[in-house]
């Protein structure tokens, strides 16, 4: 029986884990997304930890985009050169499915809250599977131009001025797929936020959202790339556009361009870590208080100096403070801020994993017409 | 050189020029007339000017000054294919994605000739050239005496009046040169076309030649006969450039009509015939052609005494090197006769020659 | 005939054959280190991935019995399988939900089904809940109502051979099902038409960037050898950009509010509502890969042009030809081989392209690779990225053995 060992090893690392530093790896490789995230986190995690345990290093790589292909290759090859990955919730659930990713046992492997909470109940909805570890959650949303004379000084004020080119004039910017864009397109149609996914699943609700894009196709620009929006909102190249919300927080008040935040059905989405499955125990052990550390109340809380991005601990929002080099306070830019989230969507991963393929080639379909 | 339209020669530079950079002038000042069914050679080392010259005849270079007449025409600002001068080039230019057949079609295809006009002007053209069997392969497939033999007949078969080769015989081995030479003579006598031939070869110009163009250093430095430049170059470089030549260097001592008496670096005195003398007291170098130097009874009244440096065999005739005037590097060419005329090395021998075969020329 | 033998009395052919032996063997082993490298870099993964595109034993191996006891299943019948098929489901679910397996599976026969992911993950709750000697069937249809639709033990039984041909039918558009091959609906065919685009758009810019080439390469080739140099760093450049750097700039030049669109309002050439779209389109990815694999076509060109010696052209003039007449008839057949090569080079360079057109093709300037890219990082469909490289590579083939055929490749030369 192949079983016995795996648990045998399961139940030395729980023992090892936080008792002995010698048993854990000196080095450890953390893979995120590069730039701002990456500072951020360096800042909030890695530079306390490393302070913490001297003598050992943190190698940072930047291959998150990358991330999913890379884990299954490594796994295929039985070679695994990564201890901890920053992905988004999608890609953890795909890496769950395909076991890619090392199962969890949150309120053992993780610190409880400051407030005494457990972690599944502090972490709440952002547990969205057994591997992940969230740390952040951001929002999909759109920012606009404030300086447009087509618009004749109005201002967009919900969603559906995205799909007003009469009173809002110029070119979107949109993300080239269908996952989010699909969802808006209906919301504006008026289905009800309730119903979206159960219009979504019949061809009909697919055919009604694509043609709600269709009156507004010939003035979108596509992007790939999370900076493409910013960039074409500061050249104006677009009016309007969605990209992600710490991006524009960027644009607007690093850059300060003048552009401004449109805080309406903003979609959110979780980013956090996952452990890759199979790792040795030393690495394993090492991983595992990094994680219990890093991922407390007051470190996940540290984050959003850095970035506006939201902690995913409830107990950590009441810490939000101020942005560490522009000094101003942060909680207002947070996505998950009451007043910023008084319309929303989650983004709803299981329904995505099971149609993502098909939206897609319905999406592709669609843009080549 | 200008001469009135009436006499005119076939082929006339006027006064030409060229400079590349505007700096150094490659062509000083050429003047050249070439009659009709004339075979000149523009004879000089390599970088005298002869190439350019011929390029400025084809069309290829522009004279920076001067004009080029061709039957009485300037053609200075008439495009080579209009020219109907043909050419063979240094390394044949056959085309080498066209047959043979195709390669000598060609001039007569873009002269707009029918096809059964081609195929008989290509025919005979490659039979003149004892190529007939060839027609039908690549260039590539050919040795280089049949390739050369083809860049003749597709040179030849549009018919141009007037032929400019430019060392063509260059990538040939001796033998087939000296073969080739002969055909390309016997072409040139039999289609009475007039041939411009560049070449660095003597030999080669001197064989083939009803006149040589000697250059140097942008200037031609004697047009002649092949005869007459052997026998009398008109100065020091020519007769370097032009067969073998002894060289004896020395001072004009006295100058009275065409004899000038020099006096030799050892302190001997003879004479001299003077061509090409600045004038008492200057330096002069003198020219003896090896074989023009008689030795022991057969030596003349200008004769010295020669001391034997070293004997080399060659069959028909044997080298022999010598003191003489204190030049030690003195050839003389004995006939291998049979006579057992036998000299050895280290002997002393009196050495004479015609005085019109020492020519004073310019040191 | 006679035999001829050496002095020795060995035969002659025999001699000679032993003496060529040893000489083939020191051949071999001279190139033995790039045959190995070849045989670790490029046949293995292209054997690797030939077999992805066809590979299909996870449903067969994480479901041994079922796919066994659904052999004797007719669907023709429309009647759901049997209690032991159930059986054997609930065997197989239990094993795989132990070795973790089951979302695996889902994972794969979601690609043909959408909603299996999810119905093969809620099973893993659902499975360690059954009680035995009750109706495993009728616990599977009270987990979930897809227990007992007829479609989902369609999709098993068509995937339970080791080998699929599911892969290479979807890259095509097509889709298996219980009556046959049929066309995907129209909203969701998107492959044939990217393979199409694919090498439309790339024998265009292959065509682009021998008529920009060309006259460069014709003066690189005739300039001296200082100058040339000179100037081929100025072709070279964009090899020594990185990518983001140059599409960046391209951005800058192109976009409606870039600078080319700026010089032109300015000139009074077009309007300030009519800018020009030059990027985000098929025009920009023609531009910018236009751009990218101009040197490709340069070089191979360049080094054939050189070798050509000026009397050529020369001679085709004093033989009576003009300009244009010497060019076509006499320079231009000789750089054919060059053109061959550079043609090849570009061509292939192109076709596998996917970051450029990324960034800068918009939704109309996408090439298949851009969806093979999508297979192997986003969605890990990697049996369907294998089939559609495999496709491509197909295509390239018959590509080159066409290109044979017309052109001849014993023609091409790089110089």
């Amino acid at each position: 029986m192949k079983l016995k060992p795996i648990f045998a090893a399961v139940s030395i690392a729980t023992f090892s884990s936080g008792l002995l530093a010698a048993d854990m790896a000196k080095e450890m490789t953390i893979v995120s997304w590069g730039g701002a995230y990456s500072n951020s986190q360096i800042k909030a995690y890695h530079e306390p930890y490393m302070a913490a345990n001297p003598g050992f290093k943190i190698i940072n790589d930047e291959s998150s985009n990358e991330a999913v292909a890379k884990l299954r290759a490594m796994a295929e090859a039985k070679n695994i050169t990564w201890d901890l990955v920053d992905v988004e919730g999608p890609d953890s659930q795909r890496l769950c499915d395909e076991g890619l990713a090392m199962e969890m046992d949150f309120d053992k492997d993780l610190a409880p809250g400051k407030d005494g909470s457990t972690p599944t109940k502090d972490f709440g909805d952002s547990l969205i599977n057994k591997c992940f570890i969230p740390q952040i959650v951001f929002s999909t949303t759109f920012g606009y131009r404030t300086d447009v004379p087509e618009w004749n000084g109005k201002k967009p004020e919900d969603l559906c001025a995205v799909f007003d080119t009469k009173t809002f004039p110029g070119k979107r910017s949109l993300e080239k797929r269908p996952k989010k864009n699909l969802e808006w397109a209906l919301l504006c149609d008026g289905v009800p936020k309730e119903k979206l996914y159960e219009v979504l699943s019949t061809p009909e609700g697919v055919d009604k959202a694509l043609a709600k894009l269709d009156t507004i196709k010939k003035d979108v620009l596509w992007w790939s790339a999370g900076a493409e929006t910013p960039q074409r909102l500061a050249d104006k190249e677009a009016v309007i556009g969605s990209t992600y919300n710490g991006r524009l927080f960027d644009v607007i008040e690093e850059k300060k361009q003048p552009v401004a935040m449109l805080w309406d059905y903003q979609i959110f989405d979780f980013d956090g870590w996952i452990v890759p499955a199979g790792l040795p125990e030393d690495r394993k052990a090492r991983v595992l208080d990094f994680l219990k550390v890093s991922t407390d109340t007051q470190h996940l809380a540290d984050q959003a100096k850095y970035i506006s991005y939201g902690p995913a601990r409830a107990s950590s929002q009441p810490l939000v403070g101020k942005h560490a080099t522009l000094g101003i306070e942060m909680a207002p830019h947070m996505p998950n801020n009451p007043a910023n989230a008084k319309r929303y969507l989650v983004n709803n991963i299981e329904w995505w994993s099971n149609n993502e393929d098909e939206m897609n080639k319905k999406f592709e379909a669609w843009l080549a017409k | 050189m200008s001469q009135s339209q009436g006499t005119q020669p076939f082929v006339l530079f006027d006064n030409v020029q060229k400079s590349y950079d505007g700096i150094t002038l490659v062509v000083k000042s050429f003047n050249l007339g070439i009659d009709k069914g004339e075979f000149i050679t523009l004879l000089g080392p390599s970088g005298s000017g002869k190439t350019t010259c011929l390029m400025m005849l084809a069309g290829f270079e522009t004279a920076t000054h001067g004009d080029i007449f061709l039957d009485g025409r300037s053609i200075n600002n008439i495009p080579p294919h209009k020219r109907g001068i043909g050419m063979v080039f240094q390394n044949y230019a056959l085309f080498p994605h066209m047959t043979v057949a195709e390669n000598l079609a060609f001039p007569l295809e873009v002269r707009g000739m029918t096809q059964t006009e081609r195929e008989d002007k290509v025919r005979k053209a490659l039979d003149m050239v004892q190529m007939g069997k060839f027609g039908g392969r690549r260039p590539a497939q050919l040795s280089g005496g049949q390739q050369q033999r083809i860049a003749l007949a597709r040179a030849l078969v549009f018919e141009p009046s007037l032929v400019l080769m430019d060392e063509p015989l260059g990538a040939l081995d001796k033998q087939l040169r000296e073969h080739m030479q002969f055909e390309i003579k016997h072409l040139h006598e039999h289609l009475g076309i007039t041939v411009v031939y560049v070449t660095h070869d003597q030999s080669e110009a001197l064989t083939m030649s009803d006149r040589i163009a000697v250059f140097n250093d942008g200037i031609v430095q004697q047009l002649a006969r092949p005869a007459d430049l052997y026998e009398r170059p008109s100065n020091s470089f020519v007769a370097q450039f032009i067969g073998e030549n002894n060289k004896l260097k020395g001072i004009v001592k006295d100058l009275k009509g065409e004899t000038a008496l020099v006096e030799f670096t050892n302190g001997q005195q003879a004479e001299a015939l003077a061509v090409n003398c600045e004038g008492i007291g200057k330096p002069t170098l003198c020219s003896i052609r090896p074989e023009r130097v008689r030795i022991g009874s057969q030596a003349g009244m200008y004769a010295t005494e020669g001391k034997v440096l070293e004997l080399i065999y060659l069959g028909d005739h044997i080298r022999c090197r010598m003191s003489v005037y204190g030049d030690d590097s003195f050839i003389v060419k004995i006939p291998n006769a049979g006579d057992g005329t036998m000299l050895s090395v280290g002997q002393t021998i009196r050495v004479g020659w015609d005085k019109n075969d020492c020519r004073a020329l310019d040191a | 005939m006679e035999q001829l033998q050496t002095l020795n009395g060995v035969p002659l052919k025999k001699q000679i054959a032993r003496a060529l032996f040893k000489q083939k063997v020191r051949a071999l082993l001279l190139i033995a280190p790039l045959l190995i490298f070849i045989l670790i870099t490029f046949v293995i993964p292209i054997a690797d991935m030939l077999m992805r595109s066809i590979d299909n034993s996870i449903v067969s191996q994480t479901l041994p019995q079922t796919t066994t006891s659904l052999e004797s299943w007719d669907p023709k019948t429309a009647q759901l399988p049997d209690e032991a098929t159930y059986t054997a489901l609930y065997n197989d679910l239990k094993q795989a939900v132990e070795q973790k397996n089951h979302t695996k599976l889902g994972t794969r026969l979601n690609y043909e089904n959408s909603g299996m992911s999810s119905l093969f993950r809620k099973v893993g709750k659902d499975v360690s809940k059954m009680k035995e000697g009750v109706s495993y069937k009728e616990q599977f249809l009270a987990a979930d109502k897809a227990w007992g639709d007829l479609n989902t033990w369609n999709l098993f039984k068509l995937y339970s051979p080791k080998y699929t041909d599911g892969y290479f039918l979807a890259a095509l558009d097509m889709k298996k099902t219980p009556d046959g091959i049929q066309r995907l609906p129209e909203s969701e065919r998107i492959y044939l038409n990217l393979f199409a685009r694919t090498i439309f758009m790339s024998l265009l810019i292959t065509a682009l960037c021998l008529v920009l080439g060309y006259p460069i390469a014709w003066l690189l080739a005739n300039l001296p050898m200082r100058t040339s140099n000179l100037l081929m760093i100025l072709v070279l450049l964009p090899f020594w950009t990185s990518l983001l750097v140059r599409t960046s700039a391209w951005k800058v030049l192109l976009q409606q509010q870039g600078v080319i669109n700026d010089i032109l309002v300015w000139l009074g050439v077009i309007s300030h509502s009519g800018r020009l779209e030059l990027i985000n389109n098929q025009l920009g990815t023609l531009i910018a890969m236009t751009h990218i694999l101009l040197p490709f076509m340069i070089l191979p060109l360049y080094s054939v042009m050189r070798t050509i010696p000026p009397s050529y052209l020369r001679a085709a003039k004093s033989l009576g030809a003009t300009d244009w007449t010497a060019f076509w008839r006499v320079y231009f057949p000789q750089t054919v081989a060059g053109i061959g090569a550079g043609a090849i080079l570009t061509f292939i360079l192109a076709i596998g392209y996917y970051i450029t057109p990324e960034l800068v093709g918009g939704t109309q300037g996408t090439f298949i690779s851009n969806r093979i890219a999508y297979h192997i990082s986003s969605s890990l469909n990697w049996g369907m990225a294998a089939a559609l490289g495999t496709i491509l590579l197909t295509l390239v083939l018959v590509l080159y053995w066409v290109y044979d055929k017309i052109v001849g490749i014993d023609k091409v030369k790089l110089g």
